[in-house]
């Protein structure tokens, strides 16, 4: 038998009917659902008065538009139509719904894992883009549209195109204060952000079987601003350790059955992808961005680009518009750059692991005064977590304000965003235009880097803090 | 779903890479639970100011004149998986868009509102452009050429996808049609291999 990646076997397990032409008919063995991409996708399924083919194998959760500072009572207008209309499709379709006030609600990619919803070997389809982060798990996951999400509902299935393979191995040791963040804006940077396209990207080597859940969710989680729909990393005992004994998970004897499964699938060892990728991280300093696109990113203790240095006309021209936006200068350092805002946060950095390094920085210090940071757990759970372990008394005392679980200024479509010519430290996963508010300037980066900006008022090396 | 046989129309020449979604269509507008009238939204912050009054910009007078075709650079529709930026295009008149390179969950979506998204490389692209100038770009997808006069450019689809668009059947109908027998065999021997996935 032929040797196959991880991406060949999951791909190959879930093949309902091959269409010869390189893509196929896939079947989807689970589907998360928030409010704001799938008010079409129960419409059109009520236009063809059809029903959910297997309901239980979705689960619903309001997550974007919900307010940071209050819960269902701090629901109004537009926001709250959109999650009374979250719950309404999912009782009519039968769908195990998670409503704003249960100790379970959160992110989608964040409750996904936290439930043992997102398992090894499985297909995951969810209308985000975002969706990406499951593949830590080893799970073939990806993000779709509102067409999608009502096909995947009424038939399980999806047609989908097969991703050409990519490994992208990352040798060394992370150094002190340097994480799976730094690493993910450092491959985009390096490599450009659309090095990943039209592939599935496998994460390999020391670095990434070093990693915990969390940071490998960072890490797939950042894919898809690579330009790939799918980030994988192969199940391992940290993958298993992590899933035993979550809600949704199987357990006691299926459970063990189902780890001698998940044990077959890492790629073989001859196995051949079709792009291969290898840094060497042992040497990493925290990484930010200056533009408006991920892959505009350096090193702290970098300077802004001059964009007449950009090697083709197209680059300098996208440079300059990215500076004008940013309210940049070209040579100034990095770390001069002053911040009104911090967020902490999102699909991409809103675990315990990540509020536990902020809080580390944060820990005996200030907010600096003309800042105003926020810290929002992507869970309930992880905030609860938190509050058990200390970590809002330690960040409220620094001045951060502690907030319920939610995208919050990550998406610029609930109470909190930036106001025009703002600009935020933020650990969320995009820094384009207007993403966090319009006008808004957002600096992407580490949950310990965007804590460091807080204390000091400006973006800093948090290894001369820490 | 509307197909997609052949389009005559004037051309937006607005070549930028990286037009992500959240520029296609900005995030605050996605608490819109409406589907039909978004085109009005379309890349919002380009076009008005903070007080909603128009700007100057590339874009208007295009739709002004009918454009039907977005000639476009690399990575377009990266970003956010909203499919709103895809109904934004349609409800302002567009349904075919040439770039370089497709944000992948962008092109999906394009697939299934029969937008034509066509990949080429920058000189073409170029070179429509200077031809749009004089006036409407054709694309025909049976022949698989996009241009104007004796400029004829051809381009590469996937069979699969260019059949969804020429007929615009409904997905969901296809699927269950052609398939319903292929999912409950699959479903069987999933449901005996990994039975924990099959507590419903």
């Amino acid at each position: 038998m032929t040797a196959r990646t991880l991406y060949d076997k999951l791909w190959e397990s879930h093949v309902v009917t091959d269409m010869g032409d390189g893509s196929a008919l896939l079947y989807i063995d689970r589907h998360l659902l928030q409010e704001v991409s799938t008010h079409q996708s129960f419409l059109a399924l009520r236009e063809r008065n059809r029903p959910a083919r297997r309901p239980q194998t979705s689960l619903a959760v309001p997550d974007h538009a919900v307010p940071s500072d209050g819960r269902s009572e701090a629901l109004t207008g537009l926001a709250a139509a959109q999650v009374a209309r979250l719950a309404d499709n999912a009782r009519d379709f039968g769908l195990p719904h998670i409503p704003l006030d249960d100790p379970r609600q959160g992110i989608v990619h964040v409750i996904g894992p936290e439930q043992g919803f997102t398992l090894p070997g499985i297909t995951l389809a969810c209308g985000d883009s975002h969706t990406s982060t499951h593949g830590a798990f080893g799970a073939l996951a990806f993000g779709i549209g509102a067409s999608d999400c009502a096909t995947v509902l009424a038939t399980q299935c999806i047609v989908q195109k097969r991703a050409r393979t990519m490994e992208v191995r990352i040798e060394g040791e992370l150094p002190m204060w340097v994480g799976a963040k730094d690493v993910a804006l450092y491959l985009i940077a390096r490599f450009g952000a659309g090095f990943g396209t039209g592939h599935a990207i496998e994460y390999r080597g020391p670095a990434v079987s070093a990693m915990s859940m969390a940071a490998r969710m960072t890490l797939c989680n950042m894919t898809i601003e690579a330009g790939a729909r799918v980030g994988l990393v192969a199940p391992d005992e940290t993958t298993f350790h992590w899933i035993d004994g979550r809600p949704y998970a199987p357990q006691g004897d299926a459970f063990r059955t189902a780890v001698d499964l998940w044990r077959t699938l890492p790629t073989d060892r001859d196995a051949i992808y079709d792009a291969s990728l290898s840094v060497d991280i042992s040497d990493l300093a925290p990484q930010v961005t200056w533009g408006t696109n991920p892959q505009d990113a350096g090193a702290i203790d970098g300077r802004v680009p001059d964009p007449d240095m950009a090697p083709d006309e197209a680059a300098r021209a996208q440079q300059r518009r990215a500076l004008e936006y940013m309210g940049l200068t070209p040579g100034m350092a990095l770390s001069d750059i002053p911040i009104d805002r911090v967020f902490i946060g999102s699909c991409t950095n809103g675990r315990i692991e990540d509020l536990r390094e902020a809080a580390k920085v944060a820990a005996g210090r200030r907010v600096a005064a003309h800042v105003r940071a926020l810290v929002v757990p992507g869970s309930t759970p992880v905030k609860h977590q938190a509050e058990a372990e200390g970590l809002d008394r330690i960040f409220r005392d620094a001045g951060f304000e502690w907030r319920e679980a939610g995208c919050s200024m990550c998406v610029a479509m609930n109470e909190d965003r930036l106001a025009p010519g703002e600009r935020c430290a933020s650990t969320s996963n995009r820094n384009f235009e207007g993403r966090q508010g319009r006008g808004g300037r957002t600096h992407l980066m580490s949950p310990s880097m965007a804590a460091a900006a807080a204390v000091t008022g400006h973006l800093v090396d948090v290894r001369q803090i820490g | 779903m509307k197909p997609f046989v052949s389009l005559e129309a004037p051309a937006l020449h607005l070549v930028e890479d990286r037009i992500d979604t959240d520029v296609l269509f900005p995030a605050r507008f996605l608490l819109i639970m409406e589907k039909d009238g978004l085109g009005r939204y379309l890349c919002y912050d380009r076009r008005f100011d903070a007080a909603d009054h128009p700007v100057a910009n590339a874009i208007d007078p295009a739709l002004a004149a009918g454009a039907g075709i977005w000639l476009a650079g690399r990575d377009f529709g990266c970003g956010s998986s909203r499919e709103q930026a895809v109904w934004a295009l349609t409800g302002a008149g567009f349904s075919c868009v040439v770039a370089e390179s497709f944000g992948e969950i962008f092109a999906a979506n394009c697939l299934r509102n029969g937008m034509l998204a066509i990949c080429l490389d920058r000189g073409a692209i170029d070179t429509l452009g200077r031809a749009s100038a004089d006036g409407p770009l054709r694309v025909d997808l049976p022949s698989q050429h996009i241009g104007r006069d004796d400029l004829s450019i051809a381009f590469e689809i996937e069979p699969a996808a260019k059949q969804r668009l020429l007929n615009g059947w409904d997905e969901i109908d296809t699927i269950l049609a052609r398939a319903a027998i292929d999912i409950d065999a699959f479903e069987a021997v999933q449901r005996s291999s990994q039975p924990w996935l099959f507590e419903d």
